[in-house]
């Protein structure tokens, strides 16, 4: 029996399907990606599982439970961070220690987020407030509160695509090293196909939407740890990029929208200048009725 | 300049010269109609017992300004607490419940831009005295932009928070005292100052008409004695005191800053 386990999830907001069909199977301490196009409904996807929203069509389950609530048994980091502003970097941690765990002695809870808080190498920073961190930091602490409750699943939405290029190489790198000490199941979101390959054991692509659904599993075989630098030149890891790229860019250049513009043309017959209208116009003469032309023009979303 | 000096220029000289330029325009219009206005010089002769013994007790109508003010704030502190009292509430239960906004938010709207000289009748009516009455008057219309504000502090709270307290599987109070409270208090602290601007608004009006002792009531018994020189002194003092209300409350808003 799979971990998690979603069968025929789709998801419509208002008529507009975000998702449809989506099949996908976690074993316990995996660590998968899911790769696609902003917008595409990565982050309902992932809502799903988090039981912040709930499929229309399908189920989601989890050790053959059905997921219908949001619960501290799955942690989500989002992207956004959703760090308390008022609260200290010990108070966010420690809210979420206090609620999971109400029977463990004060002594305890406090050793834990102290713990949590050092192991994204963040107490010379506790006391402060996340307006006080850069970006990095407060999503490090983000995700020191993902898994100060101990959760069965990190979920993790775009965790780093706010960040610049350095901070992130380094968020990565913590990300592998948290995951290698805690063995956590790891569900991915990314836009990043190299995060996908680098960090997961298993990256499937995510189609462009409206409809998006998901693309073969692939399984990356490359050995761990593995080093940004070595693993650009690896033929493997280019094959599996290449495969993932294909995938996207083809379901991506099927997806034309056709609109409607409103197009005004010039006035091809000579204008009776004999009789100047004054008034209104200044300078410019109205535009006609019968100027107003339609046209279709296609264009790639 | 360096930038002290540019501070001190902004802030200091500048507003001095136009307070200067106000009395010059004032001692003009006074040479002119002598009679109605009185000239800067005679309102100061006037008021100086009053200011330079703020706290004197001459008799029930005859004591000093701050004195006067000090009755006044008195009974303000009474209604605002009340209004604060009865609108945070309020306003948290239609920040939260769509049904409660639909139901209340068009009497809310009726009820708003009622003066306070139309409640107050309606006050002493119920009361039967005036302290009370103005206490209900100042309530009523000081509560409304406590409610609003706290009411939109409440939608206005970021799904994410929310989020957070969905996933930690937070308890009803501990939603409330950890995240919906911290997260609408900016907005909160907004609407009390506005609400204790009105309040100290409604007082002056609430005192005029049941001449009970304060700025407001001294203000209208020394338009009944032809003193006109005491209601420039207080309008004068109704303004300061309004002006440094309001620096309080926005001291207390900085701190109490969450985002």
């Amino acid at each position: 029996m799979a971990f998690i386990e979603i069968k025929g999830a789709g998801k419509s907001y208002g008529g507009n399907t975000v998702l449809r069909d989506i099949n996908l199977t976690i074993e316990r301490g995996e660590f998968v990606a899911i790769v696609g196009y902003s917008g595409a409904g990565k982050t309902t996807l992932i809502s799903m599982l988090a039981g912040l929203v709930t499929p229309d069509t399908g189920t989601v389950k989890m050790n053959d439970l059905e997921i219908t609530d949001p619960g501290p048994d799955r942690s989500i980091v989002f992207q956004n961070y959703s760090l308390l502003p008022w609260m200290t970097v010990y108070e966010n941690i420690h809210l979420a220690v206090d609620q999971v765990f109400p029977n463990w002695p004060a002594e305890r809870k406090k050793q834990e987020t102290e713990k949590y808080i050092a192991m994204v190498k963040l107490t010379p920073a506790r006391d402060k407030k996340p307006g006080e961190l850069s970006g990095g930091m407060r999503q490090r602490v983000s995700v020191a509160r993902a898994l100060a409750i101990d959760p069965q699943v990190l979920l993790l939405d775009e965790p780093l695509s706010a960040l610049d290029a350095l901070t992130r190489a380094t968020l990565q790198d913590e990300i592998e090293r948290i995951w290698s000490e805690n063995k956590k199941t790891v569900v991915l979101i990314t836009n990043d196909a190299d995060e996908g390959i680098l960090l997961a054991d298993r990256i499937i692509p995510l189609s462009a939407g409206p409809g998006a659904t998901l693309g073969p599993a692939i399984t990356i075989d490359l050995p761990r740890p593995r080093d940004r630098k070595t693993v650009n030149h690896d033929s493997r890891y280019k094959a599996i990029r290449n495969h993932v790229l294909d995938y996207l860019l083809t379901t991506g250049a099927r997806q034309k929208t056709v609109i409607n513009r409103k197009l005004i043309l010039p006035d091809i017959e000579p204008e009776d200048l004999s009789t100047s209208v004054r008034g209104w116009h200044f300078g410019r003469r109205p535009v006609r009725r019968n100027e107003i032309k339609s046209e279709s023009v296609e264009v790639s979303s | 300049m360096n930038k002290e000096n540019q501070f001190k220029f902004d802030w200091m000289i500048l507003p001095l010269f136009a307070a200067v330029a106000v009395i010059v325009l004032w001692a003009i219009v006074s040479s002119i109609h002598g009679v109605a206005l009185p000239s800067p010089l005679k309102t100061w002769e006037a008021s100086k017992l009053y200011i330079l013994e703020p706290f004197a007790k001459r008799g029930e109508l005859d004591q000093g300004i701050l004195r006067f003010t000090w009755y006044s704030l008195v009974l303000v502190v009474k209604g605002y607490a009340l209004a604060l009292i009865v609108g945070t509430p309020l306003g948290f239960l239609l920040g939260v419940s769509k049904l409660f906004t639909k139901s209340l938010d068009p009497l809310i709207q009726v009820l708003r831009p009622v003066s306070p000289l139309a409640w107050l009748p309606l006050g002493l009516i119920l009361f039967q005295k005036s302290e009370p009455a103005a206490i209900f008057t100042i309530a009523i219309c000081a509560m409304w932009p406590t409610v609003l504000n706290t009411a939109m502090g409440v939608r206005a709270i970021p799904q994410d928070y929310l989020n957070v307290a969905r996933v930690l599987k937070l308890s009803r109070s501990r939603t409330l005292f950890k995240i919906l409270i911290p997260a609408a208090l900016p907005y909160m602290f907004t609407g009390f100052r506005l609400s204790l601007g009105i309040a100290w608004l409604v007082i002056v009006a609430a005192e005029m008409l049941t001449g009970a002792p304060g700025v407001g009531g001294f203000l209208w018994q020394e338009y009944n004695s032809l003193i006109y020189e005491h209601i420039i002194l207080c309008i004068l003092t109704i303004g300061v005191i309004g002006f440094v209300l309001d620096r309080l409350m926005s001291m207390v808003e900085q701190r109490f800053k969450t985002a």
